[in-house]
């Protein structure tokens, strides 16, 4: 059975396959392998991808991006970066929900319209269903934010057979190409996360050492200095607020991130925006200069990750052999001087660090089918895990760094008498204080009552290859094993992830059906053009009957398609095809005359 | 003590005799695979991490065969090459790698190793000390007093750092007893193993083992001790906090 691999990126998001021993991703229309990470809900159904893109300005309010931030979250999470986001979120169970139009949707279910999308595009690819994927995630993800992940995938009806560390996946196709042996450190500074994660390679065994990272910095926050920036300018120029334009918003947002792409190449870029309200238009010249100055304190704050993953390593900068970039932010230059800085040797950048982490996933990928041999990924849990005990204090069970899977066993007892139940508050973080820490879930054990110190429950904590946490308790006294229910902090139970798996194959109708009618709009614009074009060229050469024919055709077909019924669209472009056979055939022959006129009778066959 | 000694001798026995596959329960002949079935076996619960990576109770290990053997376990055992499997199978999977990783952490890191020794020849790993060791005691106090002095200092700059550099050189002595610390523990490693060689059976030359052990846990206490409060040190010069293990 074939399975896939995913890098559900924060901006832009991938899928790939193997390709017998190589991996390779799958591009869509146009030849673009990256499907931007961005859902819109139209009246008409639902859109993904560079289409959607094209709706952040039209209809903010009903267009989600950069929904990966909100995975694995509680609303207090996000609190201070809602600037930019038109849409209302409220909690529910501790999860966020993005209230759109009438309905409303938890960031999982905004994932998997995503997930669909990239799982058509591979099954239009390679003429067969896909249902098993590996899907990346920041290293420094949490287990809630995994588990969301995981509920993703499974919304979109896919079995996500696992999650791997976006670094590491890197680090298996970059090992894979370049057959390197040694330590390498891996930069990943994505559309939304960092993480840096050192790896030991030997003999096609990827070694884990260490990792670190920031699940809140990347991409994303360069734009919004230098849209802070045109904002400030816009109010002091133009004397306009355009906090107020959820749309205007959207468009400074878009034009901060062309700019910044744009000084990566150039010394200079101009930010050109449109003012609401026939305020006319603005433009800004940055310099690369400029872009740094602002951008400089984040580009540091990534440095501070690193120093750690290499004492958590136990290594120095001269330890590490090479440099690996992933991300499309490491194209700033000055993220890469940075690098070089800190570990005094220029980066690699031979793979396309948009890519290499998708191309990653499908080797693992690969790897769990079978059908690639040799390698194998070691991996470790990115935060430490514990227990609330008394005072509120965080006891270790794992700590960050350990190889996983990992596993550690707890026994507890009564305090009282016939106690029947102890609660359990299972934390991760690197804190010493229960509440500086992550809570991660709680559960309550049950005890027979007996007097107090007597019951012996031994509990089990049990991080597995996806980092995901495990727990299972079993009675020491009678053998027997204890079913338990964990209570997730931060995300969906499992009925709700059933229910959201129902509603989505519910809304899979629905949304075949405005997928056909985008592209039979698309296709009869198209054909409008084209036909527009054939009678501007060859309307002389055909009867007015003939000419009056094709427009009455034309008026039927646009008119078809203001409407919203795919197969009626269809059906008017069938009529155009035919009404203009003849106009297209005699302008066929009307080149082809042209084309030997031109020509010497000499030069003819 | 005996009573811990009787245990690690049923132990041995238990995983002498291998027990039957929990799938065809035919007997288990193969080292982790059923001869029969070819299905994957847990290790045993019992199993102690010297067992599980084939290594003799000596405290002096080759880390590039240690590291070695747990790659090729880990190809053994992980999680990756039972996808396709039964779900009994990929529960095992799990069990054993965790039980692999574990082991293998456990014994890469010499204090580690040792504290592990410990637990299993001796019961329990090392005794918490709760106030500092008495050939310490004058050096550590000074050093805490130095160190309340830091915390509680003024803003002023000058005064600030008369007491860091103060700290510092606190700090550098400690080091110091730590490493001597360090060359002792090897000392007593080249002991045990000296003594583990002649006579590997757990009863044999028992009082001689016992001694070292001994001696070896009282200088973990102390040296957990000492590295806490180094720890300590170094969070408050560098203004985060307190990196506590073991």
């Amino acid at each position: 059975m074939r399975i896939v691999g995913i890098d559900l990126g924060t901006t832009n998001s991938l899928i790939a396959y193997m390709d017998g021993q190589t991996p390779r991703v799958i591009a869509g229309r146009g030849d673009r392998a990256m499907v931007p990470s961005v859902v819109a809900m139209t009246d008409n159904g639902l859109i993904v991808g560079d289409p959607a893109k094209e709706h952040l300005v039209r209809n903010p309010a009903r267009t989600v991006y950069s929904v990966k931030r909100f995975m694995g979250k509680g609303l207090a999470d996000v609190a201070d970066e809602l600037k930019y986001f038109p849409y209302t979120l409220s909690e529910q169970g501790g999860v966020i929900r993005l209230k759109i139009g009438e309905k409303s949707f938890s960031p999982p279910q905004i994932s998997a319209m995503i997930l669909k999308e990239l799982k058509q595009r591979a099954e239009a690819f390679l003429h067969e269903e896909i249902t098993k994927a590996v899907i990346t995630v920041p290293a420094y993800f949490n287990d809630s934010q995994r588990q969301a992940t995981k509920d993703a995938g499974m919304i979109a009806g896919l079995d996500v057979v696992r999650i791997i560390n976006e670094p590491t996946a890197a680090s298996l196709a970059y090992g894979l190409q370049q057959r390197t042996q040694g330590t390498i450190a891996v930069y990943d500074l994505g559309g939304g996360t960092f993480d840096i994660s050192i790896l030991k390679l030997k003999d096609g065994i990827f070694e884990v050492l260490s990792t670190n990272g920031n699940t809140h910095l990347g991409g994303d926050d360069f734009d919004h200095v230098v849209a802070e920036v045109i904002l400030k300018d816009i109010r002091a120029t133009h004397s306009l607020t355009l906090e107020k334009y959820d749309d205007a918003m959207q468009t400074v947002r878009l034009e901060a991130e062309r700019t910044k792409i744009r000084l990566s190449d150039e010394q200079t870029a101009t930010a050109v925006i449109e003012l609401p309200d026939g305020k006319g238009t603005y433009r800004k010249v940055f310099t690369r200069d400029q872009l740094e100055a602002i951008t400089g304190d984040l580009i540091e704050r990534t440095l501070a990750p690193c120093r750690r993953a290499l004492k958590d390593a136990g290594l120095q900068t001269s330890d590490i052999d090479e440099i690996v970039l992933v991300g499309g932010s490491t194209r700033m230059p000055l993220v890469r001087q940075r690098v070089q800085e800190l570990f005094d040797r220029a980066p690699h950048s031979e793979l396309n660090p948009d890519e290499v982490v998708a191309l990653g996933a499908a080797v693992q990928a690969g790897i769990l089918s079978g059908d690639t041999q040799g390698m194998l990924l070691l991996d470790v849990t990115p935060l430490s895990l514990g227990i609330e005990t008394m005072g509120g204090v965080m006891s270790t069970l794992i700590r960050r760094n350990t190889t996983i899977p990992s596993s550690a066993k707890e026994m507890f007892t009564t305090y009282v008498d016939g106690q029947t139940g102890v609660d359990i508050h299972i934390l991760q973080g690197e804190r010493e204080l229960a509440k500086d820490s992550r809570s991660l879930a709680r559960f309550r054990l049950k005890m027979p009552p007996l007097p107090a110190g007597v019951p012996r429950i031994e509990v089990t904590f049990l991080i597995d290859a996806n980092g995901i946490l495990n727990v299972t308790a079993r009675d020491m006294r009678s053998g027997q094993s204890q079913s338990i229910e964990v209570k997730p902090s931060y995300g969906l139970s499992d009925e709700e992830v059933e229910q959201m798996i129902g509603d989505s194959f519910k809304f899979a109708a629905e949304d075949i059906t405005a997928r056909k009618l985008i592209e039979a709009r698309l296709d009869a614009g198209a054909l409008i053009a084209a036909t527009e074009k054939s009678l501007g060229q060859g309307g002389h050469l055909i009867a007015t009957d003939e000419i009056a024919a094709i427009r009455a055709a034309l008026a039927a077909l646009a008119a078809a398609r203001d409407g919203a019924d795919p197969r009626a669209i269809r059906a008017r472009m069938a009529d155009i095809e035919q009404a203009a056979h003849h106009l297209t055939a005699t302008l066929m022959d009307d080149s082809l005359k042209q084309a030997l006129q031109n020509k010497k009778l000499s030069e003819l066959p | 003590m005996d009573q811990t000694q009787n245990t690690s001798n049923k132990r041995t026995e238990l995983q002498m005799a291998r027990s039957m596959c929990w799938h065809c329960q035919s007997e288990v002949t193969g080292e982790y695979y059923c001869g029969q079935c070819v299905k994957v076996q847990p290790l045993s619960k019992e199993m102690d991490y010297f067992t599980c990576l084939g290594l003799p109770r000596l405290l002096a290990i080759d880390t590039a065969a240690l590291e070695a053997k747990y790659y090729e376990l880990s190809r053994t055992f992980h999680p990756d090459f039972f996808q396709s499997k039964t779900e009994p199978e990929q529960q095992i999977s799990l069990g054993n790698s965790a039980l692999l990783n574990t082991a293998y952490h456990m014994l890469k890191d010499p204090v580690q190793r040792a504290e592990y020794l410990l637990k299993l020849e001796a019961g329990s790993a090392k005794d918490i000390r709760n106030s500092p060791p008495a050939d310490l005691f004058e050096e550590i106090l000074e050093l805490q007093e130095d160190l309340e002095a830091f915390r509680s200092a003024s803003g002023d700059a000058k005064e600030t750092d008369q007491y860091r550099s103060k700290l510092l050189v606190d700090r550098a002595q400690l080091e110091q007893r730590r490493q001597d610390m360090d060359t002792k523990l090897a000392g007593l490693f080249t002991k045990w193993d000296t003594i583990q060689n002649r006579a590997p059976q757990p009863d044999a030359l028992r009082p001689q083992k016992d001694d070292v052990l001994k001696e070896m846990r009282e200088l973990l206490s102390n040296r957990t001790y000492l590295r806490n409060i180094l720890n300590d040190v170094v969070a408050a010069m560098e203004g985060g906090h307190a990196d506590r293990r073991h």
